[in-house]
């Protein structure tokens, strides 16, 4: 009796051994986020070791982070500081969209405005912004208009320079099409060039949001300390690790999620064959 | 097949007089036109007359300029000398009379096939629904109803040509103009994309040129075959295959008279061919 037993038990433990790893497989198939999320908690896990061996004092482990994080959440900390950074962001990013879009999309469809903008943008997108911080400072003080201009420094070159090559690489058939037509100059640059040219815009609307990040918050360590760069500079000042560690996470995940978001909005609005494909 | 070619010279010779010839009415003129490109000069001294409701088409070895005379009757080339007249008008630009067929299609990757053979329209300033019932009902003539919604991406190469055939009929032009339409096109789709063109000449009784490099496909679907010799693009000679298109397309296709004029405009390209 025993025997058949035994066989059935280890006929039952082969076909399991399979399917157990398969549901993992399956479900991380079905839904790529999830690989994402494993991604994530595996350099987390990395992040708690380091922190627990620990490679340096300053150096809190992602627990302690965490929990800072959610410290600084729940007393409103985040929120202040954030009130403060956005603005000048905000703005700069408005700015520097509009203006840049217009003055890369006029660059692309006239030589004359070429000329006349491109060395400048050029020159701009090569330089190390970082390093004109301190002359903004000088010509116009502290307040919000220095730290909006540092904003605008640093995302208009490549939102200007990509929406230039968009409109230059647009599919030039199609611009035929839209003139056989007998399409208008207004029409052909509305329902043709700009179109066409959108994955590159956003790409560089994309690219410009990542700098003004960057430009928003050197302004806040090196301009004047307010918003999310100064909650960085207050902990790091007063050793409190954990917690600065935990507002360099914050802005971290805020322009990710700002720049999910506009990729989004792009796929929606402008592209909607991507969707599907 | 009779070749027309000492006809069309004489014609020349005396074009006032043959132009006022009864019978043959001309949509299309081309006079005297030549395109010069820097220091290459792609076509000289062109002069045809393309007859109103025929298909025409331009064949040439490559780089004969026969896309440029295309688009240069399109009026999306300028010539730098002579002057096309359609409908007895000068061209000075594209006009609502000509519609263009693209060899890449040219169709809107955003846009779904419905708005994309609407397109024409929507520049003109048409309604919606007004413009959509049209795009409709050439969607359904091209062959692609129930693909309405769908993007260019989906379709196959064959499919999105069909496309372009269909916003080049929705805006009711007199004179079609088919640049290469079928070599990005597979073999077979193109077999059947002749077929179906056949049918759309007769049906749509339109002014069609057509711009080809295969030889079998010019005498397949054409009135009359206008071959270019090679840069600088001259009319090298004028052909209208007689054949008989009431046959079904397989008997066309094993027509002596098919293939004799195949062979007769091969022995005459082939000193073209390096």
């Amino acid at each position: 009796m025993a025997a058949p037993l035994e066989v059935n038990g280890a006929v039952r433990v082969a076909p399991e051994a399979g399917p157990a790893r398969r549901p993992l497989r399956g479900l991380l198939g079905a839904h790529p986020s999830l690989w994402r999320l494993a991604s994530l908690g595996l350099f987390f896990l990395v992040w708690e070791i380091a922190g627990r061996i620990p490679i340096s004092f300053a150096f809190p482990t992602f627990l302690e982070t965490a929990r800072a994080f959610l410290r600084l959440t729940l007393d409103g900390s985040f929120v202040t500081a954030y009130a403060s950074t956005l603005q000048p962001l905000v703005i700069g990013i408005g700015i520097s969209a509009v203006l840049g879009v217009g003055l890369g999309v006029a660059m692309g469809l006239s030589r004359t405005a070429e000329w006349l903008a491109a060395p400048v943008f050029i020159v701009l997108q090569a330089a190390p912004m970082a390093a004109l911080i301190p002359l903004i400072t000088f010509v116009y003080g502290i307040g919000l208009l220095s730290k909006t201009l540092a904003v605008i420094m640093l995302a208009l070159p490549v939102i200007v320079l990509n929406g230039y090559k968009a409109v230059r690489n647009v599919n030039p058939s199609l611009v035929d099409m839209c003139r056989s037509f007998q399409g208008s100059a207004w029409q052909r640059i509305v329902k043709i060039i700009i179109p066409d040219a959108s994955p590159v815009i956003f790409a560089g609307l994309r690219l410009g949001l990542a700098a003004g990040f960057i430009g928003v918050i050197l302004a806040e360590l090196l301009i004047t300390p307010t918003g999310i760069g100064d909650l960085i500079t207050y902990h790091r000042s007063v050793a409190d690790y954990p917690e600065m560690y935990a507002a360099v996470v914050s802005i971290i995940v805020v322009s990710t999620l700002t720049l999910a978001a506009l990729e989004a909005f792009e796929l929606r609005v402008l592209r909607p064959e991507k969707r599907r494909g | 097949m009779r070749n027309i070619t000492a006809a069309a010279q004489a014609a020349i010779d005396h074009a006032a007089i043959d132009r006022s010839a009864p019978g043959e009415d001309i949509a299309v003129e081309v006079r005297g036109i030549s395109k010069i490109y820097g220091d290459v000069e792609a076509l000289r001294g062109i002069d045809l007359d393309f007859p109103r409701g025929r298909l025409t088409t331009l064949l040439g070895p490559s780089g004969c300029g026969k896309t440029t005379l295309l688009k240069i009757i399109a009026g999306l080339n300028e010539p730098s000398a002579g002057e096309i007249r359609v409908n007895g008008r000068p061209v000075t630009g594209p006009g609502p009379e000509r519609a263009f067929v693209f060899q890449d299609f040219a169709l809107m990757p955003w846009a779904t096939v419905m708005r994309n053979v609407a397109f024409g329209l929507e520049l003109r300033g048409m309604g919606k629904d007004e413009r959509q019932a049209i795009a409709r009902k050439y969607i359904a003539e091209v062959g692609l109803a129930g693909f309405e919604d769908k993007y260019p991406h989906e379709l196959s190469g064959g499919m999105r040509q069909r496309v372009g055939l269909a916003r080049a009929f929705a805006v009711n032009a007199d004179v079609l103009l088919l640049d290469e339409p079928f070599s990005a096109v597979d073999e077979q789709n193109r077999r059947k994309f002749q077929e179906d063109l056949l049918r759309l000449v007769a049906l749509e009784n339109k002014t069609f040129i057509f711009v080809t490099h295969s030889i079998e496909e010019a005498v397949y679907v054409s009135d009359r075959i206008v071959i270019l010799s090679r840069r600088p693009g001259r009319v090298a000679q004028i052909i209208e295959p007689e054949i008989d298109r009431t046959a079904s397309p397989d008997a066309i296709r094993r027509d002596q008279s098919y293939l004799d004029t195949v062979e007769a405009i091969w022995q005459g390209l082939k000193r073209y061919v390096d």
